[in-house]
């Protein structure tokens, strides 16, 4: 009998029990360690935006306090420009997103169908340009125009980030989509189109919530362009949150909600979208800014 | 099928593309070959911007902090993410969800995060320091050392960017045929030696996308800088990119500024190909599709 050909079974069975045990308890020691910074981060994080400032400066840390501050996410959210920050978030973040999807899933169309892989040169360009590197030239454009002070710069300087995403997922996508239908429908008479709208794009919905889920996040979280463009009305909540740090140097506890608040949003579509987050990262590896 | 006839479609893209991406690199080169200042009348002044480069000894000592900062953040998240990519190739109950917890710090906001790990990095009241002392480590001063600021900062680039290391790790596991691990098992190799000699080769083209990706985010690396240090305690841990705002957006200084931008650009680029000359089989297009 060929020696590969032994199945585990006829090996001593007492054996194999202690080194699965032992690898089980192994595995999820592993685990542990992996997933611990995570937890114990987010955990942090959230009891320092719970305890009053006397816990979160008494030494050796509350890890549970005795008194819950819920005052402090109050505090941030009665804060009248709260409120401002958050819809200029959601403008900008909207409207890059939406942009991007209008110029970017057509793009990413053509590109696909004219396997104009040559083009796909610009987005590693725009990956690899750090985002300084365009607010420069993009900043005394928009001085030129008259429009710093609005939201207007914010959303167009964003597109740096949305769109090379849209692009990118949406060429990988629309590559594994099929093409006989849509041949079908043109030897019918349908135009180019039409076969777009009501062929290829339906089949696409999939790939265009993987290209819509990852722009919003990393225009949500970007930080470097709203702290050259943005004025006092117009900033975005990361940069509000930077800005809160320098007033209060001390006040842990509703700097520390503030920091949840802002970034709530992004860690719910993390945990719900994980499934379309995981096969953009991993199929584009695209990150903006 | 003639190609010309799908221009339609990426025409608006491209119009935003020239405008976003592809004017503001030429307008940057022009920039940097003038001295331009917010407020004052610009002047040709030619190459004297990347002259004054090379004797400028704050752009030179944040050439050699940004290298030191990268290479451990690409080495720290490659090792990390290659053993979490491991762990997670396992099968366990609650794989999934534990999964979407290990990828919440490269998907949370870099800023709200800066600001946390600044409060626990604070030496006196920091849990940081407390959870050193349980172990009998004495405290440390973390981000307010000159000799401690850029590990600390690293510390938490490879909290932040593991996850992304794992992710593109876990799909090259995806991608191994059991054949080989079926054979190694009944030949009794041990945990490590089916690692070492059947896994690690196989997954090495991933590793290299992972870390070529983790090059170019590290070395640009701003948010977590920025919001914790802005380069100091001094300027200990000023990097290229953070020197590059203080000149653009704090000195107004923008025709220097271009010129740091450009060069900026020239060494990520540089350091994108000495990384495939060390690995010459790779292409560009490897790289970008992660695949």
């Amino acid at each position: 009998m060929n020696p590969s050909q032994v199945s585990p079974s006829q090996v001593n069975p007492s054996q194999i029990n202690l080194r699965q045990v032992i690898g089980r308890i192994g595995l999820w020691l592993s685990v542990f360690v992996i997933v611990s910074p995570a937890i114990l981060f987010f955990l942090w994080m959230a009891s320092l935006s719970l305890k009053f400032e006397v816990d979160n400066a008494a030494y050796p840390p509350v890890f549970i306090p005795d008194r819950i501050a819920w005052k402090n996410y109050a505090d941030v959210l009665a804060s009248n420009r709260f409120l401002t920050y958050f819809v200029n978030s959601l403008i900008v973040t909207g409207g890059a997103t939406t942009l991007a999807l209008l110029v970017g899933v057509p793009a990413g169309y053509g590109i696909a169908r004219m396997a104009a892989h040559k083009s796909a040169i610009v987005i590693l360009i725009a990956r690899i340009t750090p985002g300084l590197s365009y607010l420069i030239p993009l900043f005394l454009l928009f001085q030129w125009l008259g429009l710093l002070g609005t939201l207007v710069p914010q959303i167009i300087i964003h597109l740096v980030v949305t769109v090379p995403i849209v692009i990118w997922i949406m060429i990988g996508y629309f590559e594994t989509t099929p093409l006989e239908l849509e041949e079908a429908a043109l030897i019918d008479g349908a135009t180019r189109w039409q076969v777009f709208r009501h062929v290829a794009l339906p089949i696409a919905k999939p790939g265009i919530a993987v290209a819509f889920i990852l722009a919003v996040i990393f225009s949500w979280n970007n930080f470097v362009f709203g702290i050259v463009l943005a004025g006092r009305e117009t900033r975005t909540l990361p940069v509000a949150v930077y800005n809160m740090i320098s007033f209060d140097q001390l006040s842990w506890g509703p700097l520390a909600a503030a920091a949840l608040i802002v970034t709530f949003p992004v860690l719910l579509l993390t945990v719900f979208a994980q499934r379309q987050i995981v096969a953009g990262l991993t199929a584009g590896a695209v990150k903006g800014g | 099928m003639r190609p010309p006839s799908y221009w339609p479609f990426v025409v608006p893209a491209l119009v935003v593309v020239l405008a976003i991406i592809i004017f503001p690199w030429v307008f940057t080169i022009w920039m940097s070959l003038n001295e331009w200042k917010v407020g004052s009348p610009t002047t040709f002044v030619g190459f004297s911007n990347y002259l004054r480069l090379t004797s400028d000894p704050r752009f030179i000592e944040a050439v050699g902090h940004t290298m030191v900062y990268t290479l451990l953040s690409v080495l720290l998240p490659l090792i990390l993410g290659t053993f979490a990519a491991v762990v997670f190739h396992q099968k366990f109950a609650g794989r999934g969800f534990l999964r979407g917890i290990f990828i919440m710090p490269m998907m949370a906001t870099p800023v709200a995060i800066a600001l946390v790990w600044t409060m626990m990095f604070h030496p006196q009241l920091g849990v940081l320091n407390y959870l050193l002392s349980l172990v009998g480590i004495p405290a440390q001063l973390w981000v307010f050392h000159p000799a401690t600021v850029i590990p600390s900062l690293v510390l938490v680039e490879t909290w932040q960017w593991t996850p992304l290391v794992m992710l593109i790790v876990l799909g090259g596991l995806a991608a191994i045929p059991t054949e080989p691990y079926e054979s190694a098992q009944i030949d009794g190799a041990s945990f490590w030696q089916v690692f070492r000699f059947i896994t690690l080769p196989l997954i090495m083209p991933f590793l290299f996308i992972a870390g070529m990706i983790r090059m170019i985010d590290a070395v640009k690396s701003f948010d977590i800088i920025f919001a914790i240090t802005q380069g100091g305690p001094g300027s200990a841990s000023e990097t290229i990119n953070i020197y590059l705002y203080s000149v653009a957006f704090t000195y107004y200084d923008l025709g220097y500024g271009s010129a740091i931008a450009v060069v900026f650009f020239l060494l990520i680029v540089a350091l994108a190909a000495v990384m495939l000359y060390a690995r010459q089989r790779m292409l560009w297009t490897e790289i970008a599709s992660g695949a």
